[in-house]
């Protein structure tokens, strides 16, 4: 079928099928059937799944061992494969990295029909180039994902959230960021900001106690309701927009008060009501060496508005694209560029 | 580009001729030392104009030949470009220059309260670019990760000489992690001119323990009822009997009497998490039968356990004339069975091995000794250290956990990826280095036809010409 000339969208359950730009592929490669957890080593802290594997099925089996894939399940029901093309990331970020760190092996279909696997089973390789970090991100545009190996977390023995709504929401996050609680998440909401902090119970207590003393807040062993999902409903403007950590001020201002996510590395999600709000957002970012992505919006908002913004390396990007999918076979258009 | 920045004297151009790889030598044609990125950019290029192949170096530390020369090409030296542009502790990150030393950062950002993370044992020579380059490890991976999550962004000169720039100061840059794929590609995708690397805080406290074990076994044990336990230890390091031996001979470390294996066990963090970390480590520690426990609570007491693990690859070279340093990774829990082979092999073969590893995330330095005047031990000992090197892939490993594959380790990427894998990984190398001058020989044991136009290419390729199948 990849031979046959056609244009093709992977999918695992569809639910960031309308993320990127609108495509209208010839044929939608869906992967959900691909579901199996193949292998768990829990003495190796490594699973490998299939790409159509819900992370909530694999946080099942990996849980029996008293261990974790350290993604968030930002959008409901999404799928490893979906997870990785579109590197949806939420608040375990900070504390475990995104998932470009914890994908230590892949196995992909190029559109020429070819199989190919890079990394392997070991957190520790460096044999050969990384094709797992250039096949995160890379919305379906380079090759078909179909396996993929993760190091895993130990679940925490105790979890703990501290919330509050800070006169200086910013202040407020840098003094937890910088401060020697080693929080786990750092998350605002509007003007919210919550904390998490997570480990063994005697050092989760002192390490919350150091939170408080630096922003007070109310203690809760379960998180928020807002915790880990995007602030915007199907039919807004939903936005991606990236900062250095001395921008957070400027940028949580700007982003007016729908705004959520990961303060604690300079990545938060916003609420756009009017397409504009994405260009003066864009200015600002840029300004903190960040970027405004539009993730989410009725495509004819898309048509409007430069969804990807301004990206550096666009050459060699295309240069790669064309040496993965000369035919301009998979997702074409959907990316940055037009790729 | 300044005189002394252009060296084409044979007599100088010898020192230049191998990195840490010594029993690879080769003279290359020139070596230039830019001074900043537009001279390294101007030498690239005319490299590019000319088809001549360059090679990058950094302080020649490398493993596994990845600053060899080539004999008709230029060796790209960049240890002049040793500034550190910024250090930002409140965006958690430093803006560097290829040529600064590892450790440099480091010192840089304590003072704020901050330090690099990734600590190669080499580090106090080693070079930033260097560590791009080989996605350098160290002991704290297991908790820490490597170079390739401490480094969030690059200016790179391409190898048709274009300044590029991946990634930067915040995360998630849109479009493909190209410097995703540029750290670890071992200079074959072309020269970092600067580095933006994520500073990590200074931890509260650091513990550091050292306990001997009767047995490797026993210690690998201990080392599985850790991680079981849900600790990630910043380190865990173990060294075997001979190994041992050798850091005593060598450094006087005083490490537990007739421990057949010991561990060294790092954690930090909050004071009261390591506290309540310390316990289960010691308490596993002591019901796998580990003794003579020490713990370091401060600078000086840490730098005395580290001592005779440190001096380990220096130590075997006073115990034996000549040794292979070898490094390969296997799952942790295989670590009984392969050391159990290794020793196998050493017994029937007669050539010893001492064993160092990262015990936390099964990354082996196996020290193959050997005495090259003997005939014959030459090649029993590399015979060995390919053996070794298999083990590891049957064990479902690999064949480079942080030296790198450089020209050493190319022969035997195809027991570790298919020739489907590889042309695959060289897709990315055509895309970055279409007339392959960049480095070339190394990684790779059959280069890859790139089936593209050769020259300079600027802007997008005009796909539709190509006749290469129909778009709808």
């Amino acid at each position: 079928m990849l031979r046959g000339g056609r244009t093709v969208v992977p999918t695992g359950r569809g639910t960031k099928l309308s993320w990127g730009m609108p495509v209208e592929p010839d044929v939608l490669l869906d992967l959900s059937a691909m579901d199996r957890v193949l292998d768990h080593q829990p003495g190796d802290l490594i699973v490998h799944v299939e790409a159509g594997a819900t992370l909530a099925s694999v946080q099942e089996v990996v849980g029996r061992a008293g261990q974790r894939l350290a993604l968030d399940e930002t959008v409901p029901g999404g799928t490893i494969g979906g997870i990785l093309a579109t590197n949806a990331s939420g608040p375990s970020r900070l504390h475990a990295g995104t998932a470009r760190d914890l994908l230590i092996g892949v196995t992909v279909v190029r559109a020429d029909g070819v199989v190919a696997k890079a990394g392997g089973r070991v957190v520790k390789n460096v044999a050969g180039y990384d094709l797992g970090k250039l096949m995160v991100g890379s919305f379906g545009t380079l090759a078909v994902i179909t396996e993929a190996v993760f190091r895993l977390h130990p679940l925490p023995e105790v979890q703990r959230w501290v919330t509050v709504e800070p006169a200086d929401l910013a202040g407020a996050a840098h003094a937890v960021i910088h401060s020697q609680a080693v929080p786990w998440a750092v998350e605002v909401d509007g003007s919210t900001l919550s904390v998490l902090v997570g480990g063994r119970p005697a050092g989760v207590a002192a390490r919350v106690e150091t939170v408080r003393s630096l922003i007070g807040g109310s203690v809760s062993d379960t998180a928020p309701a807002w915790w880990g999902r995007y602030p915007w409903q199907p039919g807004e403007i939903g936005l991606k927009v990236t900062c250095a950590l001395s921008g957070l001020g400027e940028v949580l201002a700007a982003a007016g008060p729908r705004v959520r996510g990961s303060a604690g590395v300079g990545v938060v999600y916003a609420v756009a009501e009017q397409v504009d709000v994405v260009h003066r957002l864009r200015a600002i970012a840029a300004r903190h060496g960040g970027s405004v992505v539009v993730v989410d919006a009725p495509d004819e908002v898309k048509m409007a508005v430069d969804v990807w913004g301004p990206v550096p390396a666009l050459d060699l990007m295309r240069r790669v694209k064309e040496q993965f999918d000369p035919s301009r076979r998979l997702s074409p258009g959907r990316f940055v560029g037009g790729i | 580009m300044p005189a002394d920045g252009v060296i084409d004297d044979p007599a100088r151009l010898r020192t230049y001729e191998c990195d840490g790889l010594t029993h690879y030598r080769v003279v290359p044609a020139l070596v230039v030392i830019p001074e900043d990125a537009d001279q390294l950019a101007a030498v690239v290029r005319a490299c590019a104009d000319h088809r001549v192949p360059f090679v990058a170096r950094g302080s020649g530390t490398g493993l596994s030949g990845g600053a060899l020369p080539h004999a008709e090409g230029v060796l790209v030296v960049t240890s002049r470009m040793r500034a550190i542009r910024a250090v930002l502790p409140d965006d958690q990150r430093a803006v560097v220059e290829p040529g600064v030393i590892n450790l440099d950062v480091t010192r840089a950002a304590t003072p704020y309260g901050y330090y690099y993370a990734p600590d190669p044992s080499s580090q106090q020579i080693c070079s930033i670019g260097g560590n791009v380059a080989e996605n350098s490890g160290g002991a704290h991976c297991l908790k820490y990760g490597f170079t390739s999550t401490h480094v969030l962004g690059a200016d790179l000169t391409t190898p048709q000489g274009d300044l590029v720039r991946l990634g930067g100061v915040a995360p998630d840059s849109p479009g493909y992690d190209l410097l995703g794929a540029v750290v670890g590609s071992e200079g074959t995708l072309g020269i970092a001119t600067s580095v933006t690397v994520r500073l990590v805080r200074l931890p509260e406290e650091v513990r550091t323990l050292l306990v001997g074990f009767a047995s490797t076994d026993a210690a690998g044990a201990a080392v599985s009822a850790i991680i079981a336990a849900g600790v990630v230890p910043a380190a865990i390091e173990m060294m075997d009997e001979l190994a041992i031996w050798a850091a005593e001979e060598a450094v006087q470390c005083n490490y537990p009497a007739g421990a057949g294996a010991v561990l060294v066990i790092e954690l930090d963090g909050p004071a009261a998490e390591v506290a309540a970390e310390y316990d289960d480590v010691a308490r596993l520690c002591r019901e796998h039968g580990g003794f003579d426990e020490r713990i370091a609570t401060d600078a000086a007491e840490r730098a005395l356990i580290w001592k005779g693990r440190k001096s380990a690859f220096a130590a075997v070279g006073r115990i034996s004339p000549d040794y292979i340093v070898q490094d390969g990774v296997i799952p942790r829990t295989a670590l009984p069975e392969v050391l159990a082979a290794i020793a196998s092999l050493s017994e029937s073969s007669g050539i010893r091995v001492a064993n160092v590893f990262h015990a936390g995330d099964g990354n082996l330095h196996p020290l193959v000794l050997f005495d090259d005047s003997v005939p014959g031990q030459g090649e029993a000992a590399e015979e060995l250290s390919g053996a070794i090197l298999d083990l590891c892939i049957a064990h479902g490993g690999s064949i480079t956990g942080e030296h790198g594959v450089g020209i050493d380790k190319a022969k035997h990427m195809p027991r570790m990826y298919d020739e489907a894998d590889l042309d695959t990984m060289q897709l990315v190398r055509c895309a970055f280095d279409p007339d392959g001058i960049a480095n070339p020989g190394k990684v790779f044991p059959t280069p890859r036809l790139c089936g593209e136009v050769p020259g300079k290419h600027k802007g997008p390729h005009p796909l539709q010409d190509r006749g290469l199948g129909e778009i709808f």
